[in-house]
């Protein structure tokens, strides 16, 4: 990040394109896990719970903090893996099928 | 057939599956013993990797204190899988590609120093050891309630087994072993819940159940929820749903949690194990997913069987109490004290006992007479609580209060011990890899030939497996319960944050990294042991518990690593090409020296 290539050939060029968008992709997730986990968990719990409707007969932070927030970072986990092997595949690391 | 039929059944048929996976899957080579040779499929690691990550006391305990604290308890639903999010997306993919065999490698070669190789052997030893020693104890206390032999036969049987098939089948062995220990463990932990669920709430989904109506003997419907707050404020608990933590208190504690997870070395060489980049990434999805059926289903039976505990024991007669009651009172786990001598048990919040152990101490009368309570001889509080149980025992007895039948049971005790097993076999791969890999052939003997590194990984496993059996036999109570918080905190404030710069900065040196982690480590040891050891107060620091100070130590770790970096030589131009390596997915390759 710190000290630009020295040699600034076409390779060099596609590793950093390849490394600032994996790092937006990282920024991404981390930030909606943020938000799900010790947002919606813990920060504003009472505030969901006072605000939101209820999921069923729970109160809605209550219910972020013990099941939401768990199927959140599945769907982001998956989201993760769309998105990293989407852009290994357009930045051409693609790698040999892994079975 | 009887109960000890089913329990020997279930019992000896998953261990026979254990040994028989181990005897086909002996490692020869270091990179067996190691990484499994680095060719597991995704779906296998998942599997393993869940097994590893569920151990004796998530098992055994998680669903008792959620049913203890409500809210509360979502820091450890949280962190525990929160973690995940972190480890797969900042850590993981990064380790694999830089294709060693251990956590400690990394550390060493990135931060070119053996010193910080050094401080890595000794965080790992010590996070391991802490856990390990409660598997062991764990693996103990069912087969002496299972087969009623004491605890010290149980905890060698359990010390044989792990041995036998992680020691000589090393990682390849522990892989496989694991997925059928987590097959096991995965149908004892909901097939009760399903079945308490439906007798409840009349759904066959527990997570659909938590958020159902229970039928109240009136027929009136009222959701669980709402019947469960209104249980625990009637005898003096906080709102099950709020919980009595402070907000500052609960975010650390859940990011310590969040972060340590992500810095455990057991969990991330799991990782290694498979072929490349792009399947750590799927081998995560599958991680979570397995490990997710049992945190969504955990939070169930919390409220189940906060449930039922208070509507079955409460208010109720002592000559009344349901037979769990008066068989896990036998085993010393549950106690009631009449305190107002009207023969009704009263629970309510509050320790029945005073003083500082709040454990029951049971008078030594020769026989207990029927329908008498078992007596103690602790200085009774001043509070109207007359009911003691021990948390663990509530998904023990879980079974038996909703009267299952008895293969269920001995399919619980099956779980409990595979959760043990799997746990204790991760960690003891780690142990030994840590002495025979990162100390005797990386900072030792560099010389030394890969067959004689395997013999120094047996022997050094079966080392670590006699002191944790030693300790699981002979455990520093107080002192192991306390120690929970130091292995989260320690991997918080040193693996986590250390790896972290090392794959996103190629400006941190040696000389930052290692700053770094003494500030940390330093800090968060230093609060922890003055607060559990030292002090007789609880008077924390803007309110944050010894549980939560590893975020501040990572905090910390970064701040410090960051300014001596940056007033100290650049690391050198070889790592800098390693780290750009590292950053990029294509051949990982298998993993090597």
């Amino acid at each position: 990040m710190n000290s630009p290539p020295q040699t600034p050939n076409q390779d060099n060029g596609r590793q950093n394109v390849y490394w600032t968008k994996s790092l937006q992709i990282v920024l991404f997730i981390l930030a909606i896990w943020f938000v799900l986990s010790l947002g919606c968990g813990v920060l504003f719990r009472e505030k969901l719970d006072a605000l939101l409707p209820p999921m069923g007969g729970a109160p809605f932070g209550f219910w972020m903090a013990q099941q939401g927030a768990i199927i959140g970072f599945l769907i982001l986990l998956f989201l993760y893996m769309v998105l990293m092997n989407s852009l290994d595949g357009k930045s051409g690391f693609d790698q040999e099928d892994e079975e | 057939m009887n109960q000890d039929l089913w329990n020997y059944i279930f019992i000896g048929g998953s261990f026979a599956l254990y040994i028989g996976i181990a005897v086909r899957s002996r490692a020869a080579t270091t990179k067996e013993y190691y990484v499994a040779s680095g060719g597991v499929s995704p779906f296998a690691n998942g599997m393993a990797t869940a097994a590893d990550w569920m151990s004796a006391a998530t098992f055994i305990s998680m669903a008792g204190i959620i049913a203890a604290s409500g809210y509360d308890a979502s820091r450890f639903l949280m962190g525990w899988t929160g973690g995940f999010v972190l480890l797969t997306t900042l850590i993981v993919p990064y380790l694999r590609k830089f294709n060693k065999f251990t956590v400690t490698d990394f550390l060493g070669d990135r931060f070119y120093s053996n010193f910080a190789r050094a401080v890595g052997v000794v965080c790992a030893v010590f996070i391991c050891m802490t856990y390990i020693m409660g598997q062991m104890r764990g693996v103990g206390l069912v087969f002496s309630r299972l087969f009623d032999i004491e605890i010290w036969t149980g905890v060698i049987i359990g010390a044989g087994i792990v041995f036998f098939y992680a020691g000589l089948g090393g990682m390849k062995g522990i892989t496989y072993t694991q997925v059928a220990q987590y097959c096991v463990m995965v149908f004892a932990y909901t097939i009760p819940a399903v079945f308490i669920s439906m007798a409840l709430t009349g759904n066959v989904i527990p997570q659909f159940g938590l958020i159902g109506n229970f039928t109240e003997a009136t027929g009136d419907t009222v959701p669980l929820l709402t019947k469960l707050n209104q249980l625990n404020t009637d005898l003096g608990f906080p709102d099950y749903t709020v919980g009595k933590l402070e907000t500052l208190d609960m975010f650390c504690i859940t990011a310590a949690l969040m972060c340590g997870t992500a810095g455990l070395p057991h969990v991330i060489v799991r990782f290694f194990t498979v072929k490349s980049v792009k399947a750590v990434r799927k081998s995560a999805c599958w991680t979570l997913l397995f490990i997710a059926v049992i945190y969504l289903t955990a939070p169930a039976i919390g409220a189940f069987a906060r449930t039922n505990l208070i509507l079955e024991v409460q208010g109720t007669a002592y000559a009344d109490a349901p037979d769990w009651f008066k068989g896990w009172e036998d085993r010393g786990l549950i106690a009631w004290v009449d305190k107002n001598g009207d023969g009704v048990m009263q629970h309510r919040a509050g320790s029945v006992f005073a003083g500082k152990d709040l454990k029951p101490i049971y008078a030594e009368a020769p026989e207990r007479a029927p329908n008498e309570p078992r007596l103690t001889t602790n200085e009774l509080s001043d509070n109207a609580n007359e009911v003691y149980y021990d948390r663990d025992i509530l998904v023990m007895a879980n079974p038996e209060m909703a009267n299952l039948p008895m293969w269920v049971i001995a399919l619980v005790m099956a779980g409990c011990v595979a959760a043990a097993l799997s746990t204790a076999a991760g960690l003891l791969l780690v142990l030994s890899t840590s002495i025979s890999h990162d100390l005797m052939k990386k900072i030792v003997n560099p010389g030394m030939s890969d067959s004689q590194e395997v013999i120094w990984a047996r022997s050094a496993s079966f080392g670590f497996l006699a002191i944790a059996a030693y300790f699981g036999i002979n455990p520093p109570a107080e002192f192991v319960a306390k120690t929970v918080a130091f292995a989260f905190g320690l991997a918080a404030s040193s693996f986590f944050p250390t790896i972290l710069m090392g794959v996103f900065s190629k400006r941190i040196n040696r000389e930052g990294a290692i700053a770094g982690m003494v500030a940390g480590i330093g800090l968060t040891l230093g609060y922890i042991i003055y607060f559990q050891f030292i002090a007789n107060h609880t008077n924390y620091v803007f309110g944050i518990s010894p549980e939560g100070i590893g975020f501040v130590g990572m905090l910390v770790n970064f701040s410090v690593a960051t300014v001596v970096s940056y007033v100290t030589p650049p690391p050198p131009e070889s790592v800098v090409e390693m780290v750009e390596e590292i950053r990029l997915p294509r051949k990982a390759g298998s993993a090597t020296h």
